[in-house]
């Protein structure tokens, strides 16, 4: 590992001056940041503790609109009564990833700038990376490529996202806010994420110098119907090969709207606007699902080893939209 | 915990010595064996040292004073290289060996600790971030000689083979136990559909200890210790 300085930030703004300097980076939970300081792929020589300035907090509005700090561990947003009651889609999908020693770590707006699981990228042994080196190539190309993306590659990447939780935020379609030298803004989850391009070395449209202050929800539509399918190797503490978050919402039997997002598919959370707009004012039957997990997986690309992909993914899309359907307990 | 879980240990010192005397004795061993393997590893240049080298030149490790609190202790820690992990400052500057360096990355949970009551992977955990929590390893569970209900159920349950993973296990089970009295849910309860105070089933228990991995897969027996502890069996 690099050496590197460490300070904490007694305010944002003072957190927003110090990531100027050169090759100065935001520590959260660091569950994601160290291990790969500790494989030589992240090099800061600067980090900045942000845990102790970020919101800890998660409120509601009279409007319905929800707020959760970006500092929030995971296993607290997973839990919060707010959370369990309104979006049970999303505690799903956080509790369905990584450990609870790491939810406790991991924060929020941490957890949204995880960085891809190839094992090609974190392991400094393989020179080609596009996304760890700019314009050395791609060894999953031609690698081992099980674990790769179906949707949205490029010539460059074939990397997936990792996270759940996004998977979720896209589904119930968050807004993150951000705050830089320039002010705040606010950036819509759909646009958060980067697919690779020609530019696979950046994840997210969040610009170096600007820092996650917190992720807010619109109003909850899928509190009574949600599901989250994550199919992956072992049964717990794995990275899904494929995860669906489904929402519904029902007037009866016919889908009013409807959430839909998959994960361990491409290089961020996909959601479908053609499968949402399948599902709206259908019966919510079958047929109906499985013509929206052929519309979701519309201009798929496999590679040697993830065909089976396309396959599981329209099985657990289906799978996800009953479960979402037949309705959970809160 | 100076006890040795293993009793092949003694048989290595063919002696009767005191609890005390095997833990300096093998710390003494594991050293020395660690510094042997590292003089055999230096011993053929590689690319990966070459520019380890490099690194190491264009820049300095940057240190600081800190203080953490442990088991209900202040330790100061002068002139710590700021790259320091958690677990590394226990083991290696304060001497708190019990909590294990498995996979050093996360993946495996023998690092386990408490901060702030909360479980958490001490590897991945910057010494320098944890200053002002309050830290609890497995040395801190006990009360004197009487063990924690957790240790004593593991015990009581054989729930370890080699024992290299029981410290994190123990760790992590306190913890288990406090968040499911709190009502906290896992992804089992939502397959399940007991989304409101889950009961502590076998499969919940599976879930809840997933971030720790044991190599001779005591778990059955684990399962049970956590069970037992959980339902405040006492032994």
């Amino acid at each position: 590992m690099n050496p590197f300085s460490y300070q904490r930030a007694a305010t944002p703004d003072a957190a927003l001056h110090a990531i100027t300097a050169r090759g100065a980076k935001f520590l959260g939970g660091g569950t994601n940041l160290v291990d790969l300081m500790k494989y030589g792929v992240e090099t800061p020589t600067t980090l900045i503790d942000v845990t102790h300035i970020t919101s800890t907090e998660i409120t509601s509005a009279p409007n319905g609109i929800t707020t959760i700090g970006a500092g929030v561990r995971n296993s607290d947003l997973a839990n919060h009564q707010i959370i369990r009651t309104n979006y049970p889609l999303l505690s799903h999908a956080l509790l369905s990833g990584a450990s609870a020693q790491l939810r406790n770590m991991a924060t929020t707006g941490g957890n949204l700038l995880q960085r891809t699981r190839c094992y090609y990228f974190s392991d400094t042994a393989f020179s080609q990376c596009n996304k760890r080196t700019p314009g050395s190539g791609c060894a999953a190309m031609r690698g081992f490529n099980r674990i790769h993306a179906i949707l949205g590659a490029s010539e460059s990447c074939i990397a997936t996202n990792p996270s759940d939780m996004s998977v979720a935020l896209a589904a119930l379609n968050a807004t993150i806010r951000v705050q830089g030298p320039k002010g705040k803004r606010a950036i819509p989850i759909a646009d958060f994420h980067r697919l690779p391009g020609t530019t696979p070395n950046i994840d997210t449209n969040l610009k170096p110098d600007e820092l996650i202050t917190a992720v807010e929800l619109p109003a909850p539509r899928f509190a009574k119907n949600s599901f989250y399918v994550k199919v992956r190797d072992r049964q717990s503490y794995a990275f899904a090969l494929v995860s669906v978050a489904a929402g519904l919402e029902l007037d009866g039997n016919t889908i009013k709207s409807a959430g839909l997002a998959l994960g361990g598919v491409a290089h961020k959370p996909w959601r479908s606007a053609e499968a949402e707009k399948a599902l709206i004012g259908s019966p919510a039957t079958p047929e109906t699902f499985r013509k929206a997990s052929e519309l979701a997986v519309a201009g798929a690309q496999p590679h040697a080893h993830n065909a089976f992909k396309i396959e599981l993914a329209k099985q657990s899309i289906v799978r996800a939209l009953t479960l979402a359907a037949q309705g959970v307990q809160a | 915990m100076s006890t040795p879980l293993c009793t092949s240990e003694e048989e290595l010192l063919e002696q009767n010595p005191t609890p005390a005397e095997i833990e300096i004795s093998r710390r003494t061993f594991v050293k020395a064996a660690g510094i042997l393997g590292a003089g055999v590893a230096t011993g053929i240049p590689t690319l990966a040292s070459a520019q380890d080298a490099q690194d190491a030149a264009a820049t300095t490790p940057h240190t600081v004073n800190l203080t953490l609190k442990i088991n209900g202790k202040s330790y100061a820690l002068t002139a710590l290289d700021t790259r320091t992990s958690l677990l590394d400052a226990l083991r290696e500057d304060l001497n708190l060996t019990g909590s294990k360096k498995g996979c050093d990355h996360g993946q495996c949970g023998a690092c386990t600790v408490l901060v702030d009551g909360r479980r958490v992977n001490s590897c991945l955990t910057l010494a320098v971030a944890a200053e002002g929590a309050e830290i609890t390893t497995i040395e801190g569970l006990a009360q004197g000689d009487v063990l924690h209900p957790v240790q004593a159920a593991f015990v009581e349950h054989d729930a370890f083979q080699c024992g290299y993973c029981t410290p994190g296990q123990i760790c992590s089970t306190v913890a288990l136990i406090e968040e499911h009295k709190k009502g906290t849910l896992s992804t089992v309860s939502f397959e399940t559909g007991q989304t409101v105070n889950p009961q502590l089933t076998d499969n919940e228990i599976r879930e809840r200890m997933s971030g720790n991995i044991c190599r001779c897969a005591a778990y059955p027996n684990i399962v049970a210790a956590v069970r037992a502890a959980a339902m405040g069996v006492r032994v």
